[in-house]
């Protein structure tokens, strides 16, 4: 932690570490603690005045069916949107692994999506599967689909993941490939001598000899599709229609910053600062693993 | 690799073509619809080879959407929380590793908790700080029925924008743990040779730093850049608009002329910069990207 020959200075210390404690302190720490504060107080609308209700604001929202409902969807949306782009950055980089002795033009090919903005994601998406005017959405309508995103809160659900996933597809890729290389030619060979062929060597040496990535990736994806995602919702569907992609995170800015709901927004942070905990702590456990794994 | 398996490697190379076209489609597609004109676009099936139009279509974006302030913005934003960034964290990395003093410890950890508490989260109290800088006080002193007069906002200003998305706990512990590995003779001969902390931080530690900064440097301009519900809540004047934010007004509304060429072009302008960013400097972006999350 400490350096063995380190320096002791009474002033010096404190300077160097002022500026971010200055921003953590007001931007973070302050706002995480005001939300704390609020989610247990009910304010009249003209901030005149405050009153303590312990649990009320809580009790309230989970009594309400939207916010059940929102719960219900966000684990839909994170849980679909994981899933299918680890599985695409996995295939990926399992081929490119396995055919290819230079890597560097696929990873070139397929890094860019990584550098789009999740707003700029949607915004694209969402032309791609305009009903009218979109190669996708004009696809589907041709062919019976009676394909609508504005007004189909299923067909919004799935434009969303779409494009939530094939943004995030990238940075699996890299992570899926740099574990890949790390996997030891020589079990491989031994294992093709012993007449495994290359799918069961795929899945009974590489896939296990993989896991630590795997569950670092499940938890950072996991992460991506709760908060990064808001602007890939925010650009296609503002959470419609009829509140069908509205996912947790966007409940907090539309109840809290459109709608003013001070007390029930503040309830909503509190609730995903601890899920953001608990997933911060299996990410530090899954992290330690990593470590272990790699000996 | 050891046998011969032509079958299996001709479907590996199919599907991993097609896994390439799947992906980059999307972009292929936005630049196709950028280079024609609105008639074109509007056809079923729309024609998948580049027209004519883009200079056109992008000067049409340009004036309708105030995109030159907007890129402006943008730039501003992603480098100053990037210079931000990186500076903040690496002096402050180097006083957690370097210097022994009473909260060493508590500062580190109140840098970690950040990792737990994303914008996305605090929105409103964010706000508010960012609505009036001295508003803590403000809720300090009401306690003891005082009134803090003084307010400052940082709304629609570029410290808005910049400020609250300058601290990095990633940051700071990629330096922690970087500065972790080099060799404490280092900071014992420059002891000996009577450097201050700050010259063995100038001559040393910080040129030995710059493979990191640089790897960090393309991952957090490219973030910032991209940066969208930070921006869409501190600014309410269009001059202040960031590319990600302002180019969606360009999105066809029901009741308009259905410009998606103009649209599309306008997306261009706005990934272009972090795409390029992220493909000539690709070799710092994967290890930026391997170490940043570790």
């Amino acid at each position: 932690m400490l350096k063995r020959s380190h320096y002791e200075n009474p002033i010096l210390p404190y300077l160097l570490i002022s500026p971010q404690m200055l921003i953590v302190i007001l931007f973070f720490l302050w706002p995480a603690g005001a939300a704390l504060l609020q989610a247990f107080q009910i304010s009249d609308p003209f901030g005149q005045g405050t009153a303590f209700v312990w649990f009320d604001n809580f009790k309230n929202l989970f009594e309400t069916l939207e916010y059940r409902q929102s719960f219900l969807k966000t684990l839909v949306f994170s849980v679909s949107t994981a899933l299918l782009s680890l599985l695409m950055g996995l295939a990926l980089a399992a081929l490119t692994n396995r055919i290819l002795k230079i890597k560097t033009v696929t990873r070139t090919l397929l890094i860019w999506p990584y550098a789009v903005a999740p707003a700029m994601a949607g915004m694209l998406w969402l032309f791609l599967f305009h009903p009218t005017y979109g190669v996708i959405g004009h696809f589907l309508v041709s062919n019976g689909v009676d394909w609508n995103p504005v007004l189909n809160g299923t067909h919004a659900m799935v434009m969303v993941i779409i494009a939530a996933s094939w943004k995030q597809i990238s940075y699996n890729f890299v992570f899926f490939l740099g574990g890949l290389q790390a996997v030891p030619r020589s079990i491989l060979e031994a294992a093709a001598i012993d007449g495994a062929g290359p799918l069961r060597r795929f899945f009974v040496i590489v896939l296990p000899l993989l896991s630590p990535t795997i569950f670092f990736l499940i938890v950072m994806n996991l992460v991506y599709a709760f908060f990064d995602t808001f602007g890939v919702i925010h650009a296609t569907t503002e959470g419609g229609p009829g509140g069908a992609t509205s996912t947790l995170v966007y409940k907090v800015y539309s109840d809290g910053f459109v709608g003013q709901d001070l007390g029930g927004s503040a309830a909503q942070s509190v609730i995903l600062m601890v899920i953001t905990v608990i997933l911060t702590i299996v990410q530090f456990k899954v992290v330690e693993k990593k470590v272990h794994y790699n000996g | 690799m050891v046998e011969r398996t032509p079958i299996l490697d001709f479907f590996s190379y199919a599907f991993l073509v097609l896994g390439i076209v799947v992906v980059g489609f999307p972009i292929y597609y936005c630049l196709v619809a950028a280079t024609l004109p609105l008639s074109e676009v509007l056809k079923y099936p729309m024609p998948l080879i580049p027209g004519e139009k883009l200079l056109e279509n992008i000067r049409a974006a340009v004036e309708k959407g105030h995109l030159e302030t907007q890129l402006w913005n943008s730039f501003l934003m992603a480098l100053g929380i990037t210079v931000g960034k990186i500076s903040v964290s690496i002096i402050s990395a180097f006083a957690i590793v370097y210097f022994n003093f009473r909260i060493r410890m508590l500062a580190f950890w109140m840098i970690f908790m950040t990792l737990m508490l994303p914008v996305e989260i605090r929105i409103l109290p964010t706000y508010e700080v960012a609505a009036n800088l001295f508003s803590p006080f403000k809720s300090l002193f009401r306690i003891f029925n005082l009134e803090f007069g003084l307010d400052f906002s940082l709304l629609n200003t570029y410290s808005g924008l910049i400020l609250p998305l300058v601290a990095s706990a990633t940051a700071t512990f990629l330096f922690r743990q970087f500065f972790l590995t080099l060799p404490e003779e280092l900071c014992e001969a420059s002891k000996m040779d009577g450097a201050t902390p700050m010259q063995f931080f100038w001559k040393i530690v910080f040129p030995l730093s710059k493979t990191n900064i640089a790897a960090l440097f393309v991952i957090v301009f490219v973030t910032g850049w991209n940066q969208y519900l930070w921006p869409l809540l501190v600014t309410t004047e269009p001059s202040m608009d960031t590319i990600i934010v302002g180019v969606q007004h360009l999105i066809p509304k029901a009741d308009q002329v259905p410009q998606w060429n103009v649209a599309m072009a306008g997306a261009l302008v706005a990934m272009v910069p972090p795409i390029m960013v992220v493909l000539l400097m690709q070799r710092w972006f994967v290890k930026g990207l391997v170490e940043h999350e570790k």
